[in-house]
């Protein structure tokens, strides 16, 4: 029960179905699945977390050794599959947390039946002929975007956020909705945007599906096509959308894909 | 259309010169603020001349061509794919966004960014309608905070590793092994431990089977009481090289004390200990210090010494020696008043809680002994000590 409450673990869907986990990315919650997640409760065993440091995860919990590299958040993934007894899983994983995925894949292979990388990077800095889109100016510039807004975000402003799209969506979303601790989101923007997984991609044995968005200024078509390539017998689907965020921008198209890649017909 | 209450015919066309001016297309692109309105996928599809004059864009590169993240700087758009985006497709608004846009000459303006997304008649996201404001000044302010800020942490840090460092050095973290003797020693900072505490306690050898103790307390807590007993510490030493009777070493700490007009008093109980055969033979005076309490093997434990002068007061202190003999299974406890003073729910720690806790381990090491009573005294606190804690045990151990 323990690491349920300290990721805000929600389940819904098919008690006995094949368990497919959702890992939110960098920057929001679990809710950033809303629009997806629930299309499989029919088929599937629906488990959504909130990262640690995100959302309404236990930020007392929140070590910052542990959380110095991509595989303390590993270790959390394996954790909730081991707590919640979770075995043959889809995995679907979005930006770092793809990363995240792999690691954890290539270490207990036995626990993925699949992975669905959404929107993945292994490197976004730019590295000799590898191009990540990014340098570490632009890092740099991206964790003072953070110090600046969470500094406009402190105390008083904090539970200003105007009035949502509808009272549906209201009901749903907490004050949390992509809002940290700005120490926390501070280290985790490090750790995001400053890993290199490109050594482990090479690692995973689980049949995984890349997704990657035709327009994504974060993780751009290249980037996925690298990923792609270099996990072996991976399927690659080029979704027609803008954006980082497919299932925020085309979850239509997002669904079908893993549908798709899921019943084992063409993809792409 | 209301008119205005004025009363000469000048303010009145003037008034109506005003509100033809502010027809909705001037509104729109002479409004003290910038405008962008985009697709749901950032795509521009109007902005406003405020916006354009700001940065140096011409409207034909920008609408229909160019997505408002592009506009950024590299930290900006990531931001806006990361959090900007996912707010407007979640809850539709966006409000007080720090970022910057880049102008067609490479210069940033910082502003802040208000933002709502229209839907359809279906409920279908339509269009995204942004307002920037120039934040250039306010942005600076806060960086100026920013910096403040973690100054501030960073000097706190200091403190806090200095008032480490001074602690470590007034304590000897373990006695030294003073042959014939057990001797057990503990000490706790009081609150976090990042306070330098005034409870001193020192082990040291003058000649070869002569050696003291002193525990003490000088009053305050602080730097400058950290200072004091420092300097109180290296007083009693050479002063007991210098003389053979305890209160002579308390005496000197006094005048030193009294001397340089430290405005600080203290507290101190002084041992000069000399072996003899199995046992030890000590001399011990007390300047106004809780008195030491002498457990006799198999006895009930006792306060033993004269409790005298606090010292750093009077010129002319009143210190008396006490004669001793400790024999094999006798053991000595010196406490500060942390101890005593401990409060928890049943009041005040006491002296009788003390003695009692202290015959209850007669099976017990020196060390053990110690380490233990402090744990006692901190839980009575409910785990938390109000004033530091120094305790010293020394027991004559059996053949």
């Amino acid at each position: 029960m323990e690491v349920e409450r300290r990721h805000n673990v929600r389940i819904s869907g098919q008690p006995g179905g094949q368990p497919m986990l959702f890992a939110h990315g960098f920057g929001c919650d679990q809710h950033m699945w809303r629009h997806v997640a629930p299309h499989f409760e029919r088929t599937h065993r629906v488990v959504l977390f909130d990262l640690m440091g995100a959302g309404g995860s236990d930020l007392a919990a929140y070590d910052p050794a542990r959380y110095s590299g991509l595989d303390g958040y590993a270790d959390d993934l394996l954790e909730i599959c081991d707590e919640l007894g979770l075995t043959d899983v889809v995995l679907v994983a979005h930006s770092v947390s793809a990363m995240t995925a792999v690691l954890a894949a290539a270490r207990r292979p036995g626990c993925f039946a699949h992975l669905v990388l959404v929107s993945p990077s292994p490197r976004y800095i730019d590295d000799g002929d590898y191009r990540g889109g990014f340098n570490e100016s632009d890092i740099a510039e991206l964790l003072d975007s953070l110090d600046s807004n969470y500094l406009g975000w402190s105390a008083a402003m904090a539970p200003v956020i105007a009035g949502p799209a509808s009272p549906e969506v209201a009901a749903e979303l907490t004050d949390s909705f992509c809002r940290a601790d700005p120490e926390i989101a501070r280290r985790f923007a490090r750790v995001t945007f400053l890993s290199d997984s490109r050594p482990d991609l090479g690692r995973v044995t689980t049949p995984t599906l890349v997704l990657q968005c035709r327009h994504d200024a974060i993780a751009p078509v290249g980037v996925g096509e690298y990923v792609a390539a270099a996990i072996p017998g991976s399927r690659y689907v080029l979704l027609d959308t803008t954006g980082h965020c497919p299932h925020l921008s085309d979850p239509a198209a997002t669904v079908a894909a893993i549908d798709a890649y899921l019943s084992g017909a063409p993809v792409g | 259309m209301t008119q205005p209450s004025v009363g000469d015919e000048a303010a009145r066309l003037a008034f109506e010169d005003a509100l033809r001016a502010n027809d909705p297309v001037d509104l729109f692109d002479r409004a003290p603020c910038g405008y962008v309105t985009t697709l749901p996928d950032g795509l521009i599809v109007a902005v406003n001349q405020t916006f354009l004059t700001w940065t140096g864009h011409a409207r034909g590169d920008l609408v229909g061509v160019r997505r408002f993240p592009e506009l950024l700087n590299p930290g900006g758009r990531i931001y806006y794919d990361t959090h900007i985006a996912p707010m407007l497709a979640m809850q539709g608004s966006v409000r007080e966004i720090a970022v910057e846009v880049v102008r067609a000459d490479q210069g940033r303006i910082p502003v802040l960014v208000n933002a709502v997304m229209e839907t359809d008649a279906a409920g279908r996201p339509a269009l995204v309608r942004a307002a920037l404001f120039g934040a250039t000044e306010r942005r600076s302010y806060e960086r100026e905070l920013l910096r403040a800020t973690e100054a501030a942490r960073a000097a706190e840090a200091r403190a806090v590793a200095l008032a480490r460092t001074l602690q470590g050095t007034l304590i000897p973290p373990v006695p030294p092994e003073v042959p014939g003797l057990d001797v057990g020693a503990a000490y706790r900072p009081s609150g976090d431990g990042d306070e330098v505490g005034g409870d001193f306690y020192d082990v040291f050898q003058v000649a070869h089977d002569d050696w003291a103790v002193v525990i003490g307390d000088v009053a305050g807590k602080g730097v400058e009481a950290a200072v004091v007993t420092a300097l109180a510490r290296y007083t009693l030493r050479g002063a007991a090289v210098r003389s053979t009777a305890a209160s002579e070493a308390l005496a000197a700490l006094n005048g030193f004390l009294v001397s340089e007009h430290v405005e600080r008093f203290c507290t101190a109980v002084f041992l000069r200990m000399r072996r003899r055969g199995g046992g030890w033979g000590v001399s011990l005076a007390c300047g106004g210090h809780l008195l030491p309490l002498l457990r006799r093997h198999g006895r009930a434990a006792v306060p033993v010494g004269a409790p005298g002068s606090l010292l750093g007061v009077l010129t002319e202190p009143d210190l008396v020696d006490v004669e001793l003999q400790l024999a094999p299974g006798d053991c000595l406890l010196l406490v500060t008043d942390g101890v005593t003073e401990a409060r928890g729910g049943a009041g005040f720690f006491g002296e009788d809680r003390l003695a009692r806790a202290f015959d209850r381990r007669a099976g017990l090491g020196a060390a053990a002994l110690a380490a233990d009573l402090v744990a006692e005294v901190v839980d009575f606190q409910a785990g938390r000590a109000r004033d530091d804690i120094a305790v010293v045990v020394l027991a004559v151990p059996t053949p």
